[in-house]
């Protein structure tokens, strides 16, 4: 019973970070169909970024928020420099863009910051909080910032007029754009918004699996399984799913298969959702005529 | 697929007079090289049969590299089985496990088969390293194979003689690809990447045919696994990660989509560039491939081989031009006409 509370928490804990990049997964496909494979190197740039000012000696909070708007505008650039230019492409053409950006930012990252692991420091602090031993203060942590973006998201897109914009570009972009909404700049907002999330969750994650420049591959798999799982157009399904992923995964893994076999359940929930319900558990179900 | 052209027997006859030749007057080492530019070209030519010509996205063929190393590994190892042998044995084994991947491949579309076989890519070296299959597999030390001698006492260094093994190979599978395309099924294959609804209206049994090119492309995999097993004679799970998976798919964009010679450019690009690029950063072949990727979408979308072949085609319309002028002024005026075809690309949207 211990054992399985243990695990549960565990999973939730890391559920939050395949959370946040689930979701960073999920506002990209909405906002322009397409699932961008580089998002897990770009989480992990961010995140030595912020590892490089806090050598420099800036506070934990400062460098965290530094790389935030690093990121946001990384994202940004990349949609207008890039995106913008191949966007009525053959999906060939897309796959082999988001793939090259994939192995640019991991090779970057490993040249300009070496191979060797790196520590990477926790803001929370190491001893557990209320003097339980189920979870730990960093991941107790985690799990509440995931939270807190979350719903600084979900009230972004719902109360703002600049979030109504851009949910009105990711639905129907035509129309959108004989409305008067500059398309471009809500798809470069999307992508900078989608970068800054993904940089949360390195951060968030960094302290657990130590900073490497192949730390977030594992991370990624697993995130899409949770954005395949709980709907690819659906950003509370992504959420659900990230933390459904997370605690099956340690589950499965703690009494069933063994943690070897972790990245193939990843593999085999990715597979089974697209195979017996493409939609997910809360996504809309496509249908296109002939 | 373009008809022999006269100039075209000449030279490959020349291009496999220059390959016999090679291994004699370069260094072991450089001969090795070769063979595993000649094991990429196979595995490239796979790959391009099922993305180039019949537009499945796989990311994920390192798996099947992986399976034939193993398979080829484990016969010889375990089995005793001669290497020779291996070889079509792992191409075999391969063309049922894609073809069985195929089928569920079929309901996946564009970029969640991309999806799936990235996942399939990434959890490969972790099934190759499950406790269970152990015994088989050698867990994470893998299996050391012993290197072949030449047989019939012929006068060559094993090394040598593994590159013409692998280019008997070579050449027997581009013999076989170059005929399944230019047939009935190659055309079937690039109807069903152009317009599959099309397609389909028009008879062709688009299941059948995109989980054949699965198995076909996976058995060439297979089969090129298998050769490199045996060059490089050691298999380890860390071997074939997913960045296997992505050198493969840089090959074919580089060398050039819906081609077959394009597979010879892709392997000599990932087998070179990363020795050269090594000595400046262990990060510089990554950052060169990931620069490559992005600078061919936009400027050479079809690969080296479609930019060697337009190079061929407005050389050709001059010498036309130029002859035509000699020959009378009144062809002069039709040859802005006739340069103007020979600008345009071969076979248009290899990547649509």
């Amino acid at each position: 019973m211990e054992e399985l509370l243990n695990q549960v928490f565990a999973g939730l804990a890391t559920g939050g970070i395949y959370a946040s990049v689930a979701l960073a997964l999920v506002m990209i496909y909405q906002a322009t169909q397409l699932v961008n494979f580089a998002q897990g190197e770009m989480a992990m740039f961010s995140t030595y970024i912020a590892w490089a000012l806090i050598q420099a000696g800036v506070p934990y909070w400062g460098a965290f928020f530094l790389t935030v708007g690093f990121s946001f505008l990384l994202g940004v650039a990349i949609q207008f420099l890039l995106l913008q230019r191949i966007r009525g492409q053959p999906v060939l053409a897309l796959v082999v863009v988001f793939i090259g950006l994939l192995v640019i930012f991991n090779s970057l990252a490993g040249w300009i910051f070496t191979y060797t692991i790196k520590v990477f420091p926790s803001p929370f602090p190491a001893e557990p909080p209320f003097g339980q031993h189920y979870v730990s203060a960093h991941e107790l942590g985690a799990t509440a910032v995931t939270l807190v973006l979350i719903a600084v998201l979900w009230a972004f897109f719902r109360f703002t007029s600049l979030g109504l914009a851009m949910r009105a570009v990711a639905q129907n972009p035509v129309s959108s754009r004989l409305v008067g909404i500059r398309v471009g700049q809500m798809l470069a907002l999307g992508w900078g918004l989608a970068a800054a999330v993904g940089s949360v969750a390195g951060m968030m994650a960094a302290p657990i699996v130590f900073l490497d420049p192949n730390m977030m591959s594992g991370i990624l798999l697993y995130a899409f399984a949770a954005a395949l799982l709980g709907g690819i157009d659906s950003p509370g399904g992504a959420v659900f799913g990230g933390f459904l992923v997370g605690v099956l995964e340690n589950l499965l893994g703690a009494f069933v298969v063994g943690n070897e076999l972790k990245l193939v359940f990843a593999l085999s929930i990715i597979v089974g959702v697209l195979l017996v319900r493409p939609s997910g558990i809360f996504g809309s179900v496509q249908v296109t005529r002939v | 697929m373009r008809a022999i052209g006269s100039w075209h027997v000449p030279s490959l006859v020349a291009l496999v007079a220059i390959a016999c030749l090679l291994p004699f007057f370069i260094s072991n080492y450089h001969v090795f090289q070769l063979t595993l530019v000649l094991v990429y070209a196979i595995a490239l030519l796979g790959l391009n049969i099922l993305t180039g010509y019949n537009g499945q996205i796989s990311l994920g063929h390192g798996a099947f590299y992986a399976i034939g190393a193993y398979v080829a590994a484990i016969l010889m190892d375990r089995f005793g089985v001669p290497y020779w042998l291996t070889v079509p044995v792992a191409g075999a084994v391969c063309l049922v496990v894609g073809f069985l991947f195929g089928l569920p491949a079929l309901r996946l579309e564009g970029l969640y088969l991309a999806l799936a076989t990235f996942a399939l890519g990434v959890s490969m070296p972790q099934l190759l390293k499950y406790k269970p299959f152990e015994p088989w597999t050698g867990g994470v030390q893998g299996i050391v194979i012993v290197k072949p001698d030449p047989p019939w006492h012929l006068p060559i260094n094993p090394d040598q003689w593994l590159y013409f093994f692998s280019l008997g190979f070579a050449a027997a599978m581009f013999l076989l690809a170059w005929n399944l395309l230019r047939g009935r099924i190659g055309r079937a294959l690039v109807a069903i990447r152009d317009h599959p609804i099309a397609a389909s209206a028009m008879g062709v049994n688009t299941a059948l045919y995109k989980s054949l090119a699965f198995g076909v492309s996976a058995m060439y995999t297979g089969i090129a696994g298998a050769l490199g097993a045996i060059a490089v004679q050691f298999v380890a799970p860390d071997s074939f990660t997913i960045l296997l998976s992505i050198s493969l798919f840089v090959g074919i964009v580089v060398g050039g989509l819906g081609s077959i010679g394009g597979a010879i450019f892709g392997a000599l690009f990932i087998e070179f560039v990363p020795n050269l690029a090594d000595q400046i950063s262990k990060a510089a072949p990554w950052a060169i491939y990931g620069v490559f990727l992005i600078g061919l979408v936009f400027l050479m979308p079809m690969g080296i081989n479609w930019a060697i072949r337009l190079c061929w085609a407005r050389i050709a319309s001059y010498r036309r031009a130029s002859s035509a002028q000699l020959r009378s002024p009144i062809t002069v005026s039709a040859a802005p006409h006739r340069r103007s075809t020979g600008d345009a690309p071969c076979p248009p949207e290899a990547m649509s």
